[in-house]
């Protein structure tokens, strides 16, 4: 065996060597704790860069592409639970986005952070979450893929919390995790099932693993009492774990609160690899996701993988038409990437793994870009984070807006030139010939108008016209914390951010431009490098079936979308700050709505929430006066006979026999004394017990 | 075959370590605190050379002690450990030496204190080792009164009425377990609970106890289940199980954090250690008789609890609600394995995944929660006495060690892979899951609510803007950092690698399992 087959435990690893040890470090340590987590990515990158040279190399020699190596971990009964790691196309592909794009935010966090008092800590918690989603991308075990994936949730927790002293940073912390957790249950609960049924939880295991054939189709033989069989019930509760994560409706409402964290963290974990890791989840899983048991199984879609493209597909219309509304930069590219994610979801389902995770990759560089773009007009505005505070940035933020605006126009699927455009186009396509209903290709058609308007909207209010900040920056209040300050710049007027973060924005640009040429129907490498098929340049392709036409169409689409920004916002300058919302002037209640998320928060505080709380009243409530009331009853009507049996005692019975015989009126003399509450008389009963104990055993042996 | 007796000996150690405190320490507290813990690092010592010659995979007792003590009653002496018995003597030396550093800074009959400490780990290892319900009883009956003392004495303002509550309420409990051991002894003329063992096994037990009492208002069916909830009663009242428990949040949060953490820690394994010791060998039958009733109370006692500590407002509280829940868990594991499952061999090898799960649970949560509690202690002593919910706010900011360290215990607590907890939760549901299906899909809900009211705690005292009175607290000292190392390290060690622990019990737990009638 190779290797860097043998070896792939260091790409995690490292970075949590890393994290390690600046969590021991001093807090003054910072050049150590940045240097450590960055050399430790950098090498985890060429390690991983290794790694896909060598599948490559696999693949071009003909050979199998997939090697698993499994270790034992604990013994319980007469067997082993082992774990192991996986190195196929799907980890390369993973494994150097995620080195890549992490080690670009680590350098870029380096300025972002500087004039923050915990940045040691900052850097040991992005090391901590680049070491557990790299072990959620290499683990070839289910329980391996959901520890790292909690820890992932950890670190997303400690990271959306990180300015801790903000109540809302706090806030949304909580729910982040506890969101996540709820949709972790059904996944926990899905991954004994597949134990309880397959008796393992490695996924590849020369045969014996979980989502080999054999395991698969003793699945699906399985029936269960709801009618489907334990493939799908399995493959539907691991979907449950892969909403959360990947803020699919209707466990979304973390996502947008998660912008409370750093910048960075938005970009890295919130944008271009943890909320992916779901998308992830079910393309590793795929086999069990789409297996069933049908006839004509090339026909018909699983009931597992309708279910992921329903729910992507809303999610996806879902999150664009709320983002419409936003006016906090971070919050509009959060529900973007609500959006984004159901069409990667709504991909793995309509047209496979390949699908799905070509836009999980392109989608990763374009965001994270979009975030750090983001990040650097934030720190050059002095914190500002809202929208109509911003405008005139072309001039000021000359990087930054280049830059931004390759994201933008990849993120809309500008024709032909930008990598969304490839990879999106791909789902649509796939979509439009599913088998089972048209309706999610025009939620995605549809989504894709909003995408393309809703970021011209950001653009010509962030970039276009004059600035309005210094109009009322007195009028905003920041923590004080003030997380994403610049006080110490002295003016307070817009600037480019320094090298340390225009570089690498610079290093994603053109990344996010040209990786669709890796993907396009011509030329599938992406595609045939996953599904591990013959590859062959063929133009002819792009003009097949209904090819064109969905291209064209979107293409369309894209340029509708940004007419209708222009239209509404790019014509005339924004003047000021205060003036309402060109779209809003259209339809205040409708805009105030969507501005408020069609109010799904409130919803669920009201139900949810409100229910769990009404449930732990009711149980402080059983327990202060039904348990502990029924146990007092019974004690009461014990106190009350041996009462009435020693005044009947006392009274009744002659009074001689009641001096010479103590023990008939024994437990109301216990109890009494009990009741004076004198340490003596408890002592008395744990010895009378003994006594009473021993005489009897005398007694009874003589006998 | 006369072997050093190391089970008396170590029994022996912490009594005479008491001893010793009293005689020693009449005047001066520093030697006092002093004596009593060399003294528990010397059981630890102990134990851990007992751990190191522990066979793995030998069948039954090992370090067996066998002496005739009352041959007229045909009661033995007779001690020995398996897996399970060695893993909770283990426990015991690692959480008494925690009670003991929480305890360092009571001031008040400081030589008493320790002392009762050391009883009650000699009641403790006298507990876990014996295997003649006779002296087995006395222990268990005993720890109740250092115990009680340690809660009056030293507890909060309400502490008199919550010793007396925790005192009645194990008394009765126990009081009815020995009348049905009274019952199976005048049946069987044996304490041995080998011996009950095998005849509960070869369905001899409760027809003769049937006999022997001959109650012709009963059928011998009810007769047979009086018995058995007799005994019942006195561990559910310990572990403890719902509606059993309403003692536990009282004694937990009036006791003194070192107290509480010796209930939490060792104590409340008392109980669990019951059921598996004594409950299943000789009440299989009657356990998988009411089993749904039993699975039932596991679940409520599992979400109730959890519930009930969201709406708590005191530490101690919560954590006393979370110690519930967290043992519900056991008991939910104990319960699946009782199933009659026929001969399906997977359905056995969940069996031996849930008996592994419950040790390991045990284990973990004795440490985990004994840890926590351990933190109150810390801060109880920084803020005198403090440890409202809404007394707090921001202490993040001015001690960042003391939160980073809670914050791994919290998170251990709740099950956070890494750590220790998650591995027991994982084998308990791994079993019970394909067992009893409808109670692991339930339980899970309790997995919800614990992480819920676990981050609600952390939020409110440790983040947020900060509390200006405690603008000045100190963080952990030097001292105390040293002093938590073994235990956080045990955690992660626990959590990454649990084999060290599953290796030792597993044979233990197959034994146990498959001990049970099961057709």
């Amino acid at each position: 065996m190779n290797w860097i087959v043998r070896n792939l435990w260091l790409v995690p690893v490292l970075p949590l060597l890393a994290a390690g040890i600046s969590a021991l470090a001093k807090r003054k340590s910072r050049a150590m704790a940045a240097s450590l987590a960055i050399g430790s990515m950098a090498i985890s990158f060429l390690l991983s860069v290794w790694a896909f040279a060598h599948v490559l190399l696999l693949r071009s020699n003909g050979q199998a592409t997939q090697q698993v190596f499994n270790f034992r971990w604990f013994q319980f009964g007469n067997e082993w639970l082992s774990l192991g790691w996986i190195l196929n196309p799907l980890t390369a592909v993973m494994l150097v986005m995620v080195t890549f794009v992490g080690m670009l935010i680590f350098i870029y966090s380096v300025g972002y952070m500087e004039h923050d008092d915990n940045f040691t800590r900052f850097f040991c918690f992005l090391a901590l979450f680049a070491s557990a989603m790299l072990g959620v991308v290499i683990a070839n075990n289910l329980l391996l893929l959901f520890m790292c994936w909690e820890i992932v949730g950890l670190t997303s927790y400690l990271l959306i919390g990180f300015w801790y002293e903000k109540p809302s940073a706090a806030a949304a912390s909580k729910k982040a995790f506890i969101t996540t957790r709820i949709g972790d249950l059904p996944f926990f609960l899905g991954i004994v099932w597949l134990y309880a049924q397959s008796g393992t939880l490695l996924f590849y295991n020369n045969g014996a693993g979980c989502l080999e054939s054999t395991s698969i189709n003793h699945l699906l033989t399985q029936p269960t009492p709801l009618g489907f069989c334990s493939a799908t019930g399995i493959a539907l509760l691991v979907f449950c774990g892969a909403i959360g994560k990947s803020g699919q409706f209707p466990l979304h409402v973390w996502l947008p609160d998660a912008m409370e964290g750093p910048t960075p963290v938005s970009a890295l974990i919130h944008a271009a690899t943890m909320v992916a890791a779901g998308v992830f989840l079910v393309a590793r899983v795929y086999p069990l996701m789409s297996a069933h048991s049908g006839i004509a199984t090339e026909l018909t879609t699983s009931t597992a993988l309708q279910a992921v493209t329903w729910i992507g597909a809303i999610t996806a219309l879902f999150g664009a038409v709320i983002a419409v509304a936003q006016f906090d930069i971070k919050r509009i590219l959060a529900y973007s990437t609500v959006s984004q994610l159901g069409y990667m979801m709504m991909g793995l389902g309509v047209g496979g793994v390949a699908v799905g995770m070509f836009h999980l990759i392109t989608h990763a560089f374009f965001k994270s870009l979009l975030f750090l773009g983001a990040g650097s007009v934030i720190h050059g505005c002095s914190g500002e984070q809202d929208i109509r505070r911003m405008g005139g940035l072309r001039k000021l933020m000359p990087f930054t807006f280049a830059t931004y605006t390759v994201g933008m126009l990849a993120l809309c699927g500008f024709p032909f030139f930008f990598s969304g455009f490839w990879s999106k186009d791909e789902i649509l396509h796939a979509a439009h010939s599913w088998n089972i209903s048209q309706a999610p290709y025009y939620m995605g058609a549809f989504a894709a108008l909003l995408t393309a308007f809703y970021m011209s909207r950001q653009m010509f209010y962030i970039f276009g016209g004059k600035s309005r900040l210094t109009e009322s920056s007195e009028g905003h209040s920041h923590s004080p914390v003030s997380p994403d300050h610049s006080s110490h710049h002295g003016s307070n007027s817009p600037h480019e951010s320094p090298k340390v973060m225009t570089v690498p924005l610079m290093l994603l640009a053109p990344v996010a431009l040209l990786l669709g040429f890796f993907g396009t129907p011509a030329w599938p490498w992406f595609q045939s490098f996953l599904d591990a098929t013959q590859l062959a340049v063929d133009f002819g392709a792009l003009s097949e079936g209904s090819m064109l036409p969905v291209m064209l169409s979107s293409s369309v689409i894209v340029l509708l979308g940004l007419g209708i920004g222009w239209w509404i916002y790019g014509r005339r300058p924004i003047k000021s700050a205060e003036a309402p919302d060109n779209l809003g002037k259209l339809s205040p209640p409708l805009f105030t709505f969507l501005g408020h998320a069609f109010y799904v928060d409130a919803l669920y505080g009201a139900t949810v929430i409100n229910l769990n709380t009404q449930l732990s009243k009711i149980s402080d409530w059983l327990d202060r006066w039904i348990w502990n009331g029924a146990v007092k009853t019974v004690t009461n009507i014990v106190l009350g006979l041996a009462h009435l049996d020693n005044f009947l005692d006392t009274h009744v019975v002659n009074s001689g026999f009641d001096e010479g015989c103590q023990s008939v009126s024994r437990s109301g003399q216990i109890l009494s004394l009990l009741q004076a509450g004198r340490i003596q008389g408890y002592l008395k009963i744990v010895a009378g017990a003994g006594i009473a104990f021993t005489l009897l055993l005398l007694w009874k042996a003589k006998i | 075959m006369i072997t050093f007796p190391w089970i008396t000996t170590l029994t022996a150690v912490p009594l005479f370590g008491a001893l010793t405190v009293l005689a020693l320490g009449g005047r001066n507290k520093v030697l006092a605190r002093w004596t009593a813990l060399l003294f528990s690092l010397i059981s630890l010592v102990l134990t851990l050379i007992l751990w190191h010659s522990f066979s793995t995979v030998a069948d039954g007792y090992q370090f067996q002690e066998l002496h005739r003590w009352i041959p007229s009653l045909n009661v033995d002496y007779r001690v020995g450990i398996d897996g399970l018995g060695l893993l909770m003597l283990l426990l015991s030396c690692i959480v008494v030496p925690i009670g003991m550093l929480a305890s360092w800074h009571i001031e008040k009959r400081v030589p008493l204190y320790f002392s009762l400490m050391l009883v009650l780990q000699s009641c403790l290892f006298g507990t876990f080792t014996a295997l003649n319900f006779f002296h087995w009883f006395i222990f268990w009956e005993l720890s109740l009164v250092p115990a009680f003392f340690l809660i009056k004495l030293w507890g909060g303002p309400n502490s008199a009425k919550a010793a007396m509550q925790f005192l009645i309420y194990t008394m009765v409990g126990s009081v009815a377990m020995l009348m049905s051991f009274l019952a199976i002894y005048l049946a069987t003329k044996t304490f041995d609970l080998t011996e009950l063992g095998q005849l509960a096994q070869n369905d001899k037990l409760m027809p003769a106890v049937i006999g022997e009492l001959g109650w012709h208002l009963f059928t011998p069916h009810h007769t047979a289940m009086v018995i058995f909830l007799g005994a019942f009663l006195g561990f559910a009242v310990k572990v403890p199980l719902l509606p059993f428990h309403t003692w536990l949040p009282s004694a937990y949060s009036e006791a003194p954090s070192g107290t509480t953490i010796l209930l939490t820690g060792a104590m409340s394994k008392m109980g669990l250690y019951g059921f598996l010791r004594i409950l299943l060998p000789l009440f299989g039958a009657q356990m998988q008789q009411i089993l749904t009733p039993l699975l039932w109370l596991a679940v409520a006692t599992v979400i109730f609890s959890a519930y009930a500590a969201l709406a708590q407002t005191d530490l101690k509280r919560i954590f006393a609600y979370s110690s519930i829940n967290h043992l519900g868990y056991c008991l939910l594991g104990i319960f699946a394995v009782v199933k009659i499952t026929g001969g399906d061999a997977t359905l056995t090898a969940q069996k031996y995944a849930a008996m592994n799960g419950v040790f390991l649970q045990m284990f973990n949560h004795g440490l985990t929660a004994a840890t926590l509690f351990w933190f109150v202690a810390m801060l109880e002593q920084r803020t005198g006495g403090l440890r409202g919910l809404n007394d707090f706010g921001g202490l993040r900011k001015v001690i960042p060690v003391f939160t980073g360290l809670m914050g791994i215990t919290i998170f251990s607590s709740l099950g956070l892979p890494g750590l220790n907890g998650f591995i027991g939760e994982f084998l308990i549901f791994e079993g019970t899951f394909p067992l009893v299906t409808w109670a692991a899909a339930l339980s899970v809900l309790g997995l919800m609510i614990t992480a819920i009211f676990f981050l609600g705690t952390l939020q409110r005292v440790f983040y947020g803007p900060l509390e200006e009175n405690w603008a000045h607290l100190p963080d952990l000292t030097l001292s105390e950092r040293l002093a938590l190392i073994p235990t956080i390290g045990l955690m992660f060690t626990l959590g990454l690698y649990p084999q060290f622990i599953l290796g030792v019990i597993n044979h233990t737990a197959i034994q146990m399992a498959l001990q049970l009638r099961n057709f």
